[in-house]
């Protein structure tokens, strides 16, 4: 097995997905190397989804500092998961697959992909973990407006982790007519590398954006991480500007880089939140977007080479943040990229550039019943 | 030439004595399920069986106990464990096959371990309906004494019809390999068994045979027996 990211990666994943992985690796290369398909990608982008997203100032809420915003809480549906359900809706397109298939955590990801499935006039199916449906209602009500099956996971945690191993497994029993619409930069590979080619729009506009505003890169660039899509996408603009720190933050109930070991967790082998079995534990946030025992294998990958640092944010400090972003910038995040504000005080360094991957109407409810 | 009936259960303190019953009543081979969290192949049935078996302690360590239990029991069957990568990504790959191989362990399945990876790794080999020619012969040419036919494009779990695919499959396995061909996921009544050895040279039953042994041993081994009767040719049901 070829391990794309050190030791992390691969394809650990029963043999009737293997031609599928084949299929599409092949097929995502094609299309990746054909300028036709990014020209559409892009102009999707721009006239669909609203990109270039603005970098915004946020002096109130870091005085002393200059911390930039990368706003892809503005993207159209509301977070940067449209980015990934768009190249990936395109991808499906191509390879002819007309049914879709999605887990989903705090839903922002499935109403992503039941956004794009309704622009390209594609079936819709998304598995989501009973307890998400509760937190994240609005999300479950918007998917259903946009003409996607929400299907409830009633299973083990009944969060994100279930879902994805739902969505899987309703994959290998529709594999020749289904694609399987992944979220974030985890699974067998080649989705860590789609998701993260995908994503990687965030940081190459934000480097070129800091770079006209301050005329230098940024001295950190910091972002949540789940499974960790909106931060490999940041973290892909700066990888080779070693002068960049790069920082993830992760929910301290849900730190698999921070405090994870390594183990095989929906079809790649990363750092999980697992026992000395190799049994996935449960993870445990406010966040259903961060509530997620396993991460991306290049996440991975960086924490070992040490070229990215991993660290927490408790729930009640996430909270804090969201109320003070909401207070001195009028911007609601959502509670996922909340975590990565309430690192940034901390930081010894002036110049920071955060993703700011979402909106936060979704966590309304939750944050205003605590 | 008899007919091999393959019989799946999930590690528990019943599993020596379940497997004993199995056995008697004309099950050939016995694979038994190391329980993972995170099951991708498996369907609701053999997924809650895993989760229960956690509950109950069902580890690496305690599985290859009740393995080597079931060893002693039944001298002469060959014994397989089931199970996923994260068990040996953390025993370690080497140090499970070793101790497995110790506790009485025939050969090994590794349901998310597809043909082509860690060839070193002795082990019986799945196929699927949606594998392509080069495929089955890789996974043909690697096998460890037989070859797995997953009947269905799907996990495990009941169906009520055969799947359709296996023919094609078993027609395409042949072509790559004189071993033996077991055909699993999706049988579970002898009406199914039968019209599958037809095809295959065997049958593997996981999902059913856990729904009877959950019911005790006179189940299982009245379920076994049922299954015997329809590959011997004897009582098959019109």
């Amino acid at each position: 097995m070829e391990l794309t990211y050190g030791e992390y990666g691969g394809r650990f994943v029963p043999e009737t997905l293997i031609p599928a992985l084949d299929e599409l690796e092949a097929g995502w290369h094609e299309a990746w190397a054909d300028e036709a398909f990014r020209a559409e990608l892009d102009e999707l982008g721009r006239s669909y989804a609203g990109r270039p997203t603005p970098l915004t100032l946020a002096e109130r809420f870091a005085p002393g500092k200059r911390l930039y915003l990368k706003r892809e809480d503005l993207l159209h549906t509301g977070a940067h998961k449209l980015n990934n359900a768009l190249g990936q809706a395109l991808l499906a397109l191509r390879l002819g697959k007309r049914r879709i298939v999605a887990e989903t955590g705090a839903g922002q990801h499935g109403v992503a992909a039941a956004t794009v499935c309704a622009r390209f006039g594609l079936d819709c199916v998304v598995y989501m973990g009973a307890e998400d449906m509760r937190r994240q209602r609005p999300n479950v009500e918007r998917m259903g407006l946009l003409g996607a099956e929400v299907c409830a996971v009633e299973f083990g945690t009944r969060t994100l982790k279930e879902a994805t191993s739902e969505a899987i497994r309703d994959w290998i029993g529709s594999v020749e007519k289904t694609h399987y619409l992944i979220g974030s930069c985890v699974g067998p590979q080649p989705y860590p590398e789609i998701v993260r080619e995908l994503q990687a729009v965030i940081g190459r506009e934000a480097r070129g954006q800091i770079l006209e505003l301050e005329g230098r890169l940024p001295e950190v660039a910091i972002a949540c991480v789940g499974g960790g899509s909106n931060a490999i996408g940041l973290f892909a603009g700066f990888l080779d500007d070693s002068e960049v720190r790069l920082v993830g933050v992760e929910a301290g109930g849900a730190a698999s880089l921070g405090s994870g070991r390594t183990a095989v967790l929906h079809g790649s082998r990363s750092s999980v939140l697992a026992d000395a079995d190799g049994q996935v534990l449960d993870a445990d946030s406010i966040s259903a977007g961060l509530d997620y025992p396993g991460s991306g294998p290049e996440h991975a990958f960086l924490r070992d080479s040490g070229r990215a640092e991993y660290v927490t944010t408790s729930d009640e400090e996430a909270v804090e943040a969201f109320r003070r972003l909401a207070r001195t910038e009028g911007i609601v995040p959502a509670l996922e990229p909340a975590h990565a504000f309430a690192r940034v005080a901390e930081l010894d360094e002036q110049l920071v550039l955060l993703n700011l991957s979402g909106r936060g109407d979704k966590d309304l409810e939750e944050v205003l019943a605590r | 030439m008899r007919k091999t009936l393959v019989v799946y259960l999930m590690s528990g303190p019943e599993t020596p004595a379940l497997a004993e019953a199995a056995v008697d009543a004309g099950a050939d081979l016995v694979e038994l399920g190391f329980p993972f969290s995170d099951p991708l192949a498996d369907g609701p049935v053999i997924r809650r069986a895993a989760e229960r078996a956690l509950a109950e302690g069902m580890r690496t360590g305690a599985c290859l106990e009740l393995l080597a239990e079931t060893r002693a029991r039944l001298p002469e069957t060959p014994l397989v464990p089931m199970t996923y990568s994260s068990l040996l990504e953390a025993y370690g790959w080497e140090r499970f096959a070793e101790e497995a191989c110790a506790a009485g362990a025939t050969s090994l399945i590794v349901a998310d371990l597809p043909a082509g990876d860690r060839p070193e790794l002795r082990r019986i080999q799945l196929v699927a309906p949606t594998s392509t020619d080069e495929r089955i012969r890789l996974a043909a040419a690697g096998t460890d004494g037989w070859l797995y036919l997953v009947t269905v494009t799907g996990t495990t779990g009941a169906r009520d019809d055969l799947s359709p695919a296996l023919a094609g499959l078993v027609d395409r396995a042949r072509r790559a390999t004189e071993l033996p061909l077991y055909a699993g996921f999706g049988i579970s009544t002898p009406e199914q068994a039968h019209a599958a050895a037809q095809l295959a040279d065997g049958i593997v039953v996981g999902t059913s045979a856990l729904e009877a042994a959950e019911k005790g041993a006179e189940a299982l081994a009245a379920y076994v027996e049922s299954l015997r009767g329809a590959l011997d040719g004897a009582a098959v049901p019109a």
